[in-house]
This record gives C-alpha cells, structure tokens and sequence, in this order.
C-alpha cells in the first residue's frame, strides 16, 4: 500500500554531473526563450510574428503539437498494454514510458497554447459553451483528460501503489486513444481540403502513435543508461528489443500507409489532392518529403533495424532517432500540403502552390517544445530516477 | 388522340408553324437538354469549376429550412470588377484593410485560340445549410442562426485555433487582429437587415446589379424567380464538399 512520496526514495544521484547539469540548463534556456517568443508574440499580434496567412492559417506549430502529441499517445498506449496484457517484455520500460507520455503532451500544449490567438478564451467556452460535433473541443479535452489521469498514474507508480497506477493507466491510455483519433478527424473530416480527407488519417494517426512512442521508449531509455554511465541490464534490453520490434512492424505499416496514400491521389478524385501530393512528391515539400519523411524516417531505420536483427543497442536507438525526426517533419508535410493548393486555383493568377515558411519566432516556439521535452525528461531521470527501474512488480 | 391515331395522319411539316410555336417548343427541348448538359458538364469538368444545374441540387437545398431563407444570386457575367461591393462592404462592417468579408477574383480565359476573355467571379461566404466551419468550432463561436440561416461569429467565444479557416471552401474568413476572432459575411445582419434594411450592403452598391439578395423561400422574391426560372442555370461553387451553400451563380 502507500508507502508516502519521498523524493529521497525516488532520486538518482547518479545522474547528478556538471556535464547533465548544462545540458538541462541548455534545454531549460531553449524552453524559456521559446515561451518568451510565443508570449511576445501575444503581444506583437501572431500576424506579425508567425507566418501564418488566411489562407494557410495552420503552420508548424500545429504540426509540432501533432508531433508531440501523437508521440505522447503512442508511449502511453505502449506503457498500458505492458501493464496490463503479460506476454510482452516492455514492462521495464513503461514507468518510464508513463514520465516520458506526460512531458511529451505537455510539450504540445505549450505548443498549442502558443499557437491559439486567444488560449485564455479556451478556458471559459470550452466549458460553458461546447461544441460536442467538434473535433477540436474533443481532442482537446480528452488530451486534457488524458494527462489527469497520467499524473495520478504517475503519483501512484512514485509511491508504489501499482495495482491502482494500472487502472488509472488503463484510463489514461483509453482517453489518449479517443483524443488521438480525434486529432486525426481534425483533418479527416474536412471536406474542402482533399489532401486530408478521407477514412485514412485517424488510423494512420494511431499507427505513427506506436511508431514514434516505441521509438522514443528505446532512445530515452538508452539515454538514461548512458548517462547513468551503466551497462542496461538484462530484463531492460529485452525491453528495448521488443519496443524496437513494434518500431519495425509500425515502420512497415506506415510506410504501406504512406505509399498507397500517395497512389490513390493519382487514380483519380480530386485535382488539388493530386496537386498536394505533387507538392510531397517533387514541388516545394520534396526535400521534407523524400529526404526526411521517407529516407531517414522510414526506410534508413528500417533497414538498420531489419539487418541488425535488434541486436545492436546504438542501430536501435539510431533507428528511434531516424524515426522521430522523420515523424516530426512527416506532420508537417500533411500539415502544410494539406493547404498549399489555393482553393480558387485558376483564378486571379493565383500561384500553383502559396508559400509558408516557419517564421523566426515559430521556429523559436517549436524548440521550446522540444526543450521542453529535454530539460523534464533529464529532470524527471534526476528526481524520479529510480522509480523508472524495473522491479519486477508488474 | 391515341399515338395510334396520331400516325395515321398526315404530316404537315414544320414550314407552315407559327414562330411562337416553334420557340417554345425549341425552348423546351433546350430547357430539357440542358438539365441533362449540366450532368454530362459535371463529369467532364474538374469538380472545383463544375456546374450543378439547379435541377441536380440535393433535396434539402430545395427546403428552405429558415425563414427568411437569406440567399444570394450571383450573376456572374455583369460583374465589372468596379470592386463597390468591396468597399461598400468594409465601410459598413468596420473591415480592415488587411482582410476582407467579399472580393472579386479574376481570369483570363481562352475562349477560342487567340481569343480571351476576362471574367470576374465575385465571392463571400455561402452560408452554408451544413456548413462545415460551423461543426468544427470548439466553442460554439460560429453557428448558424437559427431562424435567418446566416452564418455568423460571437467574438468573444472565439479561441483562434483557426480550424473554421481550414475548413470553409471557400476562403472566406479571415483572422480579424481588432477582435482577436476570425470575422466573415453575415450578410450586413447586424450593421443592416436588423436595421430593416432589405440588401446587404454589398447587393445595394452594385451599380450591375450582379448581386441579388433575398429570401430564397419567398415565392415573389427575386432570388427565387431567378433560380426557378427554367432556362436558367444556376450553379454553386464546389458542390462536391457537400456544404449545400446558398450562394448561387448564373449568367444572365
């Protein structure tokens, strides 16, 4: 039963270096300018400071909460189905996966709050005046959900109360999945914009969900080992070999995703999906697209995995990384060609494609996401620590 | 007369008919080619530009779910481009310069080789009977009205996630900065028609008379003479959204 929080019990000592010292401060700088550029932004107008247009009034701050948050489903998702069904091996990892879930969406959130023009408004009418036909209000509430019901998990896996950290779990997970899909019908259910819609996205959304939450277990927790300066022990690596097999079978299903989603843009439908998906693959997004989305995201880490068997710890963590980068620039592909195309193409000389290029300040907004993310996972190592070892309780 | 009999007699050839006869009846036969021309154009062309004759509109754009059912025709080929409508419209609606509720778009087109014409397609906000921006607001800041059917903001719920932007076809909000909401055409619903006036201000300043306002379940009113009209086509801009909007074009 309760044993009482102590963060004496929980601390590790042994990531406590001047080296990790500076690396958290260099992420907690990176955090902190990123949440002065977006509250500047408050100030400056979003309309002069992002580079957002009415006409692509969705930029990279949306396809990096995306990121984020789809990331955040997936080590959730992984960190429940450990808990609950036996028979895998990524048990050891999980508690660590549950930290990594909640910084992750609170990453987002950062993000999205940024992005809003008037967040504080959220606040209010998302409560009294709910629209339940939106996607938005539930993606919203149920990310919001989601990240209550993980910091009670959270609590409850500090001070060992495993059994109701499972059922909490267990919620955060089903509240993660409901937010997920919703944020894939954000986009699917948009009629006017063809690149989008349509049935494939929200489980498309899921599929990366596993791909970038495996990914992410196997590099954080290679991180925490290295920087614990420690071999992984046996019951860890076992872990990590199998999150790196559902990175191989997510790698696969995504990349049949993506290629059978490009074709079907050129038998036939509509001409500005088709004229997205040139923009993908050899307009303005072709370098994202097959450099960054395609080659390192999907088939560089496929291979590595594929011919080191998972054998090797630095191919595995390698192939993680891959697989991130590939996944953050993957959500901004969808999000930017989903707009590029004007809707009155033909008319007054309008440009095949507009143009958007992330802005200083969005870029700014962006890196604090990710400084975010960096500064709370080494912290979350430095407090939390030894209640991410495996004890073979579960 | 049973055909039976009709073929027994003699024929009288079609030199001897009067010309109203025969106008009407070539009008007949045009005004039933031409709702089977508007099928044949719709699979021809692509589905952006495609030309929905009013006969093929879905049954609930035929309803008239609100009264008055506020719509307006649009007849394209007037239209000059003096942009009247355009500043009638900021003037009355307190639009900045960086926005705009109403715009007239452009183009060039081919007529035959080396011969162009230039056409002018003015645009606002369809008012759509689904319209999808109003299903995906969080908050309720934009809704549809329920007894006029406009489209309409409530500012101050609006959050700016921009989603309404994403999801109009028709490009027809814009982020106004004064109010940190997203504005569009309501038709002059605040600034005029609850101040009893009949037009929005865009329809009153056009000196073409290429926009008509009204209520399109008025049996006597001008929108729903012009859509009725049989050898009229009347079409909507892109039908395949399924957004069922209440602007409607047509060439006079």
């Amino acid at each position: 039963m309760s044993n009482g929080f102590s963060l004496a019990a929980t601390a590790e000592p042994k990531v406590v270096t001047p080296g990790l010292n500076k690396t958290t401060m260099l992420f907690v700088l990176m955090a902190v300018a990123g949440v002065g550029a977006g509250l500047y932004a408050f100030y400056a107008g979003h309309h002069n400071v992002y580079n957002n247009t009415r006409e692509m009034p969705w930029g990279i701050l949306i396809s990096s909460y995306a990121f984020f948050a789809i990331t955040s489903t997936g080590l959730c998702l992984l960190a429940a189905i450990s808990h609950i069904f036996g028979g895998n091996r990524l048990a050891p990892l999980a508690n660590r996966m549950v930290w990594l879930s909640i910084i992750t969406i609170i990453g987002g959130f950062t993000l999205i709050g940024l992005e809003l023009e008037s967040p504080w408004r959220m606040a209010i009418y998302n409560v009294t005046s709910p629209n339940l036909t939106s996607n938005i209000w539930w993606m919203g509430t149920l990310y919001g959900l989601a990240v209550g019901f993980m910091f009670v998990e959270f609590f409850l896996i500090l001070t060992k109360q495993y059994k109701l950290a499972i059922t909490l779990g267990v919620m955060g997970a089903l509240a993660e999945v409901a937010a997920n899909t919703n944020l894939g019908a954000v986009f699917a259910t948009l009629s006017a914009r063809p690149y989008w819609y349509g049935a494939q996205l929200p489980i498309y959304f899921l599929a990366c969900s596993f791909m970038s939450g495996a990914a992410a277990a196997v590099l954080f927790t290679n991180f925490a080992y290295k920087m614990r300066n420690e071999e992984m022990n046996d019951a860890t690596y076992k872990g990590v070999q199998s999150a790196a097999k559902v990175l191989t079978l997510m790698l696969f299903l995504v990349s049949v995703a993506t290629a059978w989603r490009t074709i079907t843009f050129y038998v036939g439908g509509s001409e500005s999906g088709r004229a997205a998906s040139d923009a993908l693959l050899g307009g303005p997004l072709a370098t994202n697209f097959w450099v960054f989305e395609v080659s390192i995201g999907m088939i560089f880490p496929l291979l590595l995995l594929a011919f080191t068997k998972m054998k090797s710890l630095p191919a595995m963590s390698a192939a993680a990384l891959m697989a991130l980068v590939g996944q953050f620039f993957s959500r901004y592909d969808l999000v930017v060609a989903g707009q590029l195309v004007p809707q009155y193409d033909g008319w007054d000389n309008l440009p095949a494609y507009f143009t958007y290029t992330p802005s200083l300040s969005e870029l700014l907004v962006t890196m604090a996401g990710l400084g975010f993310v960096g500064a709370a996972f080494l912290l979350g190592e430095r407090f939390f620590g030894r209640a991410f070892e495996y004890h073979g309780e579960h | 007369m049973k055909i039976s009999d009709l073929e027994k007699l003699k024929n009288e050839g079609a030199e001897n008919l009067p010309s109203a006869e025969r106008r009407s009846f070539l009008k007949f036969g045009f005004s039933v080619t031409g709702v089977f021309l508007g099928g044949s154009i719709l699979s021809l062309t692509s589905a952006r530009t495609a030309l929905g004759a009013v006969e093929v509109m879905p049954p609930q754009a035929q309803k008239f779910p609100y009264s008055p059912h506020y719509s307006m025709v649009i007849r394209q080929n007037r239209c000059v481009d003096c942009e009247r409508c355009k500043e009638a419209c900021a003037k009355t609606n307190h639009v900045p310069s960086y926005g705009y509720r109403t715009t007239i778009l452009e183009m060039q087109r081919e007529t035959a080789p080396g011969e162009n014409e230039r056409i002018f397609m003015p645009v606002l906000c369809n008012h759509c009977n689904r319209p999808p921006c109003v299903r995906v607001c969080p908050t309720k800041a934009t809704y549809k009205d329920k007894k006029t059917g406009i489209v309409t903001m409530d500012y101050k719920k609006c959050i700016g996630c921009k989603t309404c932007m994403a999801a109009c076809p028709y490009n027809a909000r814009y982020f106004k900065e004064e109010n940190r909401a997203v504005d569009k055409c309501n038709f002059c619903f605040d600034t005029r028609l609850s101040k009893g006036e009949t037009e929005t201000a865009c329809a009153a300043a056009c000196p073409a008379d290429v926009r008509v306002f009204g209520d399109l379940s008025d049996p006597g009113s001008r929108v729903y003479k012009l859509i009725h009209t049989p050898e009229k086509v009347a079409w909507v801009l892109r039908p395949e959204t399924g957004a069922l909007p209440n602007v409607y074009y047509m060439n006079d």
